[in-house]
């Protein structure tokens, strides 16, 4: 019996020819990414070294990446001195790649690790992050980890104890209408799956509306796989792939794709037809609990929010910035955008995006996770509502239990805020 | 024999075990204190002492489900809670085993606030109501990790291990 993507790659990085779902393994990790919570891994790692006699050091500091960018630039004394405790660490151990609060190299970690040709297909990737999933867009198995594993992981460079997931097809046909798009496709498969229908498996992506889809829109699939359970999400790379690495993240050395093979063993099959869907919102309280826009149109909304490492890529401005272009946000609704890192801050700059959102009432805030975990930039009030392209809507997620959250695409987000009450881009929308 | 203390439904995530706007806090003995921080009530209770060490949390399926905040296991750790819950989410339930906060994956059962709980090995049974409900359980890999004492022991015996497999070659 062949093997999935996944299987793949735990093989490969166990030294094993073929493992089966339940098989447990220790992979070898090829790039362990941490955040700001790099200071807790740092806590544990020190832990685990005492008492041993043996200096504490990282099994492979050219293996570690760390990004600063759930709370840039710090919004507490605390924040501060957790981030000058691990530029310490890193200036110690010989961590080299440690992207600070800077407008040249700064963003948020899941799109720097792309951006910057970190992550490549067939890779082991473990971050301190759930969304680290998002790298299986690149055809890597990627997966997010807590803290002491990481510590674990920055120890001996083993994932220990891995048992081998079984994965999920998630099979995409058609072409999307206009203003319909990949965020749409995967708030729609969380709700037709539930947020636990990939619970300790895969989802592997495969389709013709798979195939055609950039890599900035397979980032927003593998991202958000974690919403319906999985341990990851992933596209196998292909010419696309390839062509990003390339083109966008500047990758000279030759890359081999991990494909699956044909008679790979599936858990479970899920059809998507993708010119069926319409703009789909994710509503609150659970990112399971989807619909389509025509349900919830009208509801009105204080805050929308456009970024995040699932929706603030160019692409995603530039949607924005064509429907908001000679355009103004609604009264009584605020507009604020982040830009997923500095290259498409600039970039977007360069487009004219920038000005154009700015035109319209935008706050573009700098490249980082900004409101979407709730510590700062844009907490909601009382009783407001927010609708945002970022990837959560679980109470208290933008910093207040008394507030709700409604997911969406960019499309969606830009129609709705001229109006300032949730809005099917189709009719909101400008034609171009 | 124990007692349940609390109970929530299903999908309870890492935002409403520990909100992220506490997520600089990292220190276990400091996380303790926004425990569920956004329900006050419980949250007071569990600041109070008022719940003993040992005290069950029931909840029903995907606890834990969200962010890889390691906060939300240590938080709950840190009081000497047991989560009771139907299934758990992938890096809750690992963190858990990680950290040494008590997880048990109980499908069926059928249990309210203020019922004793009698846990035994591969079952619990409802005092109040004398139902039996078996208890999943954990994979041999993650026991593994429990039987050592957690992740960071764990992990030393192996460091260790390495470092006297070195020594001989």
């Amino acid at each position: 019996m062949g093997m999935t993507v996944a299987e793949k790659i735990l093989a490969r990085a166990s030294g094993k020819t073929v493992v089966n779902p339940g098989d447990v393994v220790e992979p070898q990790v090829d790039l362990a990414m941490s955040h700001e919570n790099a200071a807790l891994v740092i806590n544990q790692f020190h832990d685990i070294f005492k008492g041993t006699g043996l200096e504490p050091r990282v099994w492979d500091p050219d293996r570690i990446v760390i990004i600063f960018d759930h709370r840039v630039p710090a919004e507490s004394s605390k924040t501060a001195t957790n981030q000058k405790k691990i530029r310490e660490f890193c200036a110690g151990q010989g961590i080299w790649r440690l992207h600070d609060i800077r407008g040249d190299e700064g963003g948020i970690c899941h799109q720097i690790l792309p951006e910057y040709g970190y992550v490549r297909p067939g890779q082991v990737v473990t971050g301190t992050d759930s969304h680290t999933t998002s790298h299986g867009a690149l055809g890597a198995l990627a997966m997010g980890i807590g803290a002491t594993e990481m510590a674990s992981v920055w120890t001996l460079g083993v994932l220990l104890n891995v048992e081998v997931p079984a994965t999920i097809k998630v099979a995409a046909t058609g072409r999307f209408q206009k203003f319909v798009g990949p965020k749409d496709l995967i708030l729609h498969l969380i709700g037709k799956i539930t947020a636990q229908g990939a619970l300790f498996k895969v989802l592997e992506f495969h389709g013709p509306c798979i195939e055609n889809m950039d890599v900035s829109g397979r980032l927003v699939l593998a991202n958000m796989s974690v919403e319906a359970g999985a341990t990851a999400g992933i596209v196998a790379a292909d010419g696309r792939t390839l062509d990003y690495l390339r083109k966008e993240a500047g990758v000279r050395e030759t890359v081999v794709p991990v494909r699956p093979d044909p008679d790979a063993e599936y858990a479970q099959v899920v059809e998507i037809h993708a010119g069926d869907l319409e703009p789909q919102i994710a509503c609150p309280h659970t990112v399971d609990n989807v619909v389509g826009v025509s349900q919830v149109e009208k509801t009105r909304i204080q805050q929308v929010v456009i970024g995040s490492c699932t929706n603030g890529r160019l692409d995603d401005l530039a949607v924005a910035a064509d429907i908001l272009k000679g355009r103004k946000v609604a009264k009584g609704t605020r507009l604020i955008v982040f830009p997923a890192s500095s290259r498409i801050y600039r970039r977007a700059m360069e487009k004219g995006y920038l000005r154009d959102l700015m035109e319209s009432g935008a706050v573009i805030m700098n490249p980082g996770c900004g409101c979407c975990l709730g510590v700062h930039q844009g907490a909601l009030g009382d009783g407001e509502t927010a609708l945002a392209t970022t990837n959560r809507n679980f109470k208290g997620r933008m910093g207040n239990p008394n507030s709700s959250v409604y997911l969406c695409s960019p499309a969606t987000a830009a129609a709705s805020a001229v109006t300032g009450v949730i809005t099917d881009p189709r009719q909101g929308g400008k034609s171009r | 024999m124990t007692r349940v203390v609390y109970k929530v439904g299903d999908d309870v995530s890492t935002d409403t075990i520990y909100p992220g706007r506490f997520m600089a806090t990292v220190l276990p003995s400091e996380t303790v204190q926004y425990a569920f921080a956004d329900d006050r009530d419980f949250n007071a209770r569990l600041q109070k002492k008022e719940i003993a060490p040992g005290s069950v949390i029931v909840a029903g399926s995907n606890f834990g489900c969200g962010s890889s905040r390691e906060q939300a296991a240590s938080c709950l750790a840190g009081h000497g809670l047991v989560i009771l819950a139907k299934s758990f989410a992938r890096i809750f339930l690992q963190n858990s085993v990680n950290l040494g906060l008590r997880t048990l994956a109980v499908p069926d059962l059928e249990a309210e606030p203020g019922d004793e709980l009698e846990i035994l090995s591969g079952r619990v049974i409802n005092r109040r109501t004398g139902k039996e409900f078996p208890v999943l359980p954990l994979p041999p890999a993650r026991q593994a990790i429990v039987d050592a004492g957690g992740l960071i022991a764990y992990t030393r015996r192996r460091l260790l291990e390495k470092a006297g497999n070195n020594q001989k070659n």
